[in-house]
């Protein structure tokens, strides 16, 4: 870890000035995953922002019906709330399912959009990484790669995204607010938000420099049965190998958004409309290009999805 | 004191205080956070530095340059101590690889150099800031690409690679029934909470150390042989550990850095590795290849056994010895077994808590259970027909006592065994089938030499004084019952201090050896200070009795501070255990483990649902914390069969999972209903307190166990750990 200067920010324009002032400046919020990074001198910030004192802390109804998450809310405090737990289950399903205790209540949603890919290679600095330094190769694709990407990945980096929040505020159509260096305000939809590797893996987001995540605003509440599962090694404290937020209702088609399988929240409206989850899930999943370690994620997807959409609670009668 | 023969009547059979589930003596200062560790012993010297370990960035080469100048810049740094400026450096005599590499690099994340500085964070700084450049060389990783050039390797406790008894080839020809399969184990790392950690302090050519040791005496066998300085000017303190399974039972990198770092700045000099380094710096426990081939009759009746294990170590130095537990489990007339080593250019190989057993019959006992299968034989029936009351290779060596027939019968009663459906598959509640899986353990008892000294002081206060160490476990509170009850004094009355090299020695938190010997040592040189007292106080051993912190006969009751009065007594004593009692018998702990487990119709999630075992260990000394081991033991088996593994980056060279978010052990909610029964048993001729060790019996079998139950829950076999969803449902049949 290298040494850095600190400030805590009072408001935005405090913070905006002072990312665009300082050389190779971060925000930090919960800090969970930039610590960590830090330390390991995987991410080397010379001046970290706190945006702790910001006042995007609540979760509020919208004139619209829908809910706005301010990007300060702790995860702990998304999952019990319970205009959240009643209306959005899937999202606070989905944030239980993630971390421990002690890092949700810390950890903002802001910063677990934001977080960084779990590849161990991405985590070793002696090692190959094109998102650390670009074009010196990824190992992961020919190493070891049993939790990586095989949907949208390219030949530069497999990574998959690790939040399970993500994959619930994909399914429910979510909408990342920020504001800009310029003082201009975007709204971005989830869909939109995450970038496939393509040739630029170390490009994760839309996000533009400087540009801060004010809230996640959520569409009114859609109802139907909503479930996110989530498949691991173990029953607690690991990320996904694959997962499945779900909407069902009585009319219409289900909403399916997948985990663990690409660098962002895997999901495909058009696949969703059409009959018969087999045909779905053959739509959803089209174009993968596992490796021989992580070709069973496809298997486990779509027995996932299919027990998942099989279970009585979901069916559609 | 001289063990020749079984122990009569002693005073520990009073059981007025060992036998009792008294809780751990440290117990609430742990839980309090007040028990300090290694590292933070900030104030046992002043002036003390901080060093950060230089670690190797690949597995094998030499380096070409080392550029230490911007690091040397950094605010605070005082020296940067590489294998250029320590001269020579010894070989221990524990140890393998060397504990600072360069510019041979023998396996990733070896040290190369360690910084020192004022603070921990500018140690860190700089040496993220060193800047090396290597030549690599192709090295092996490959253990299945390796095994065909393995040599016969050595056991670390002096047992042959090879072993055989009558005709295998031909009995196993004959046998009706016969299976002959392949077994993975992956290499794992003890991953225990506290990271290894030293101080060093010079005074001259003096030289003290901090250092969480398992094993206070093999460190002390080190590091004459390293630094090449008399042991007598060496003093070795081990505080409470926070946890080894055998990942601390050698020396490590961290002392041998913060003692060339001390050496090099003048002032003491506090290392501990980053948690990111523990798993490919540290010693592992090897992966192994095994395969088993069984020959039995009709009737159930093994007629041929053999085991041959392949394993990997650097420089041909330890072997696996996973064929340990299949040379006295099971009858068999025709057998045989192998222990083959490869050279891999991967970190040391080393004990992990029941080294050997625990692999070993993580492969042997789904064998078994593919036996019984083949026989459409009962498990439980199939291994108590093949029970043998001597070791089988040896048939003139009688087991000193071998209950594990009583542990499958107890166990397969309390845990309902008769519901298990015979048929895989049979069984299925919603969307989970339910299995039920059985397996046997063993783990040898063997006989070590144990010391200790015992003072009696004018309060009527013993402290005992030995170099055993506590990881954890709870040594330190059976010690002080076995104390107590040998002195016929209260818990309150024994003062037990470990971990010092300036004590007598222990065979320190290995094998399960603690239990037995350390207590045994403690009961020598306790039977020695009642002697001294009873001369000072004119008693006649025939008629004295200990009782109440008194000595007394038929006519005089004189308080043991008494005999102190003019002044402490001190004695020394230790126990060693003849060779008719070493060659004459097999002595062994038994374990029988029933598990039930579910797992998903669609995702083949594994959830284990209850856990028994049920063990035949000797007197237990203390139920609570011997509960608390096997429970462990158990847990760690869970990690064993469903999660735990040090995965291979074979292009590289190196162990990618190096973190404890990527290396998963279980978590709590992994963990389900777990029962231990202990059998009544006391064994005279394990030690003169009849105990046995627990502390890795727990461990032996469990994760066979939940594989065999996995196997009965879904009919799917799988022969290669751990045992997850996507290698399950590769085997099924399509959705």
């Amino acid at each position: 870890m290298r040494p850095f200067t600190y400030q805590r920010v009072r408001s935005i324009d405090e913070a905006l000035a002072a990312a665009a002032r300082e050389n190779n400046a971060m925000f930090i919020a919960g800090g969970t995953n930039l610590l960590d990074l830090m330390k390991l001198e995987i991410e080397s910030p010379q001046h970290l922002i706190d945006l702790n004192g910001l006042p995007f802390d609540k979760i509020e109804v919208t004139d619209s019906g829908g809910v706005r998450i301010g990007a300060l809310v702790r995860n702990s405090d998304l999952l019990a709330d319970a205009r959240i737990r009643r209306d959005y289950s899937v999202l606070a399903r989905a944030v239980a399912a993630g971390a421990s205790a002690q890092i949700r209540n810390q950890a903002t949603v802001a910063g677990n959009l934001l977080q960084r890919v779990r590849c161990p290679y991405f985590y070793d600095v002696n090692q190959r990484c094109n998102k650390r330094s670009r074009g010196s190769g990824c190992p992961a694709i020919e190493g070891i790669s049993r939790s990586h990407a095989l949907l949208g990945v390219s030949d530069t980096c497999i990574a998959a995204h690790p939040s399970d929040m993500a994959v619930a505020l994909r399914v429910l159509d979510a909408t990342i607010e920020t504001v800009c260096q310029s003082g201009k305000r975007r709204h971005i939809p989830i869909a939109e938000f995450y970038c496939l590797p393509d040739d630029t893996p170390q490009r994760e987001t839309v996000l533009e420099a400087g540009e801060l995540i004010t809230g996640i605003t959520l569409p009114p509440p859609v109802g139907g049965i909503q479930i996110y599962r989530k498949l691991r090694d173990r029953r607690s404290f690991a990320f996904a190998l694959v997962s499945a937020a779900v909407i069902v209702k009585k009319e219409g088609s289900p909403r399916i958004a997948l985990g663990g399988l690409a660098s962002k929240p895997w999901r495909d409206e058009q696949a969703e409309k059409a009959a018969g989850v087999e045909i779905i899930l053959d739509r959803l999943l089209c174009g993968a290009t596992p490796t021989d370690m992580n070709s069973f994620k496809l298997d486990l997807a779509r027995r996932l999805v299919t027990s998942i959409l099989a279970e009585p609670q979901a069916s559609m009668s | 004191m001289k063990f020749v023969s079984p122990v009569e009547d002693n005073p520990v059979d009073q059981l007025r205080i060992v036998g009792l589930p008294i809780e751990r003596i440290d117990g609430r200062s742990k839980a309090a956070g007040e028990a300090r560790y290694t590292l933070d012993l900030h104030d046992v010297i002043p002036g003390q530095a901080v060093g950060y370990p230089i670690c190797s960035g690949i597995a094998t080469g030499r380096i070409i340059s080392m550029d230490l100048a911007r690091a040397r810049q950094v605010p605070g740094v005082i020296a940067i101590v590489t294998a250029d400026t320590v001269g020579q450096i010894g070989q221990g005599v524990h140890s393998n690889a060397s504990l600072l590499g360069g510019p041979l690099v023998e396996h990733y994340h070896q040290a190369l150099g360690l910084v020192v500085a004022e603070t921990f964070e500018q140690a860190r700084a700089a040496a993220g800031l060193v800047k090396i450049e290597y030549e690599a060389r192709a090295g092996e990783f490959d253990l299945s690409q390796t095994k065909d050039n393995a040599v016969p390797g050595k056991i670390a406790t002096n047992e042959e690679p090879d072993s055989h008894l009558g005709d295998f080839a031909s009995a196993f020809a004959e046998a009706p029934f016969r299976i002959d399969e392949h077994y993975e184990t992956p290499d794992q790392s003890a991953a225990m909470i506290e990271p290894h950690a030293s101080i060093a302090a010079w005074d001259g050519d003096r030289l003290t150390v901090w250092t969480a040791a398992q094993v206070v005496g093999r460190v002390m066998d080190d590091l004459p042989a390293i630094l090449g300085i008399p042991r007598d000017n060496i003093r070795l303190i081990a505080p409470p550990i926070g946890g080894g399974f055998g990942g601390k039972s050698r020396m490590a990198s961290d002392l041998l850095l913060a003692i060339l770092g001390a050496r090099a700045v003048g002032r003491p000099v506090r290392v501990s590795l980053p948690r990111a380094a523990i798993f490919n710096n540290t010693t592992r426990r090897p992966a192994t290849l095994q395969r088993i081939r069984i020959g039995a009759t009709a009737d159930g009746r093994i007629t041929a056994l053999a085991h041959d294990g392949w394993s990997g170590d650097l420089h041909f130095a330890r072997s696996e010895p996973c064929v340990l537990a299949t040379r006295q489990l099971y009858g068999g007339a025709n057998r045989q077994t192998t222990t083959r080593l490869s050279h891999l250019d991967l970190p040391k190989a080393g004990s992990m808590r029941a080294p050997g057993e625990a692999s070993g019959l993580m492969a042997l006992e789904i064998a078994i259970d593919e036996m019984a299968e083949k026989l459409g034989m009962d498990p439980v029936e199939f291994r108590i027909k093949n029970d043998v009351q001597h070791n089988p290779e040896v048939p003139t060596r009688p087991f000193t006592i071998r209950q594990a027939n009583e542990c499958l019968r107890v166990g397969a009663k309390q845990f309902d065994w008769h519901r298990r459906s015979a048929t895989p598959g049979g069984f299925r509640d919603g969307n989970w089938h339910i299995g039920m899986g059985v397996a046997l353990g063993i783990r040898q008892h063997r006989y070590v030499r144990s010391g200790a000294r015992v003072q009696l002081d004018n309060r009527g206060i013993i402290t005992v004084e030995t170099d055993m160490t506590d990881i954890g476990t709870g040594s330190l509170t059976i010690i002080a019952q076995v104390a107590a009850e040998a002195m016929g004094v209260n818990l309150n009355r024994v003062v037990v201090r470990l971990g010092d090299s300036d004590f007598p020695r222990s065979p320190g938190s290995v094998g399960q050896l603690g239990a037995s010997h350390a207590t045994a040592g403690v009961y020598a040189a306790c039977v020695k200070l009642r002697e001294a007292i009873m001369t000072k106080l004119r008693f006649n051993s025939e008629d004295a009795q200990f009782l109440d912190g008194c000595v007394c006969n038929a006519t005089r009751t004189i308080s043991l501070a008494e005999a102190a009065s003019e002044g402490p007594i001190t004695v020394e004593d230790f126990v060693e255990y003849g060779e008719n009692i070493v060659r004459g018998f097999d002595s062994a702990t038994f374990v029988a483990h029933f598990v039930k487990t579910a797992v998903h119709t669609a995702t083949a999630e594994i959830k284990v649902l209850h856990m028994l075992a049920v063990c035949a260990a000797g007197r237990i000394l203390n139920p609570k914390l011997a509960r608390s081991q096997v429970v462990g033991g158990m847990t760690m088996g869970i990690g064993a069969a469903l999660m735990e593994g040090l995965s291979v980056d074979k292009n590289i060279g190196y162990f990618v999972n190096h973190d404890l978010a990527s290396y998963e052990v279980p978590v709590h909610a992994d963990i389900p209903r777990q029962d231990v029964i202990f059998i009544e048993e006391t064994d005279p001729l394990a030690s003169p307190v009849k105990a046995k060790g627990v502390g890795e019996l727990g461990l032996c079998g469990t994760a066979a166990a939940i594989a065999n139950s996995i196997h009965n829950a879904v009919g799917v076999r799988i022969r290669s750990y751990p045992i997850t969803s996507d290698k399950i449902i590769a085997a099924l049949p399509r959705h």
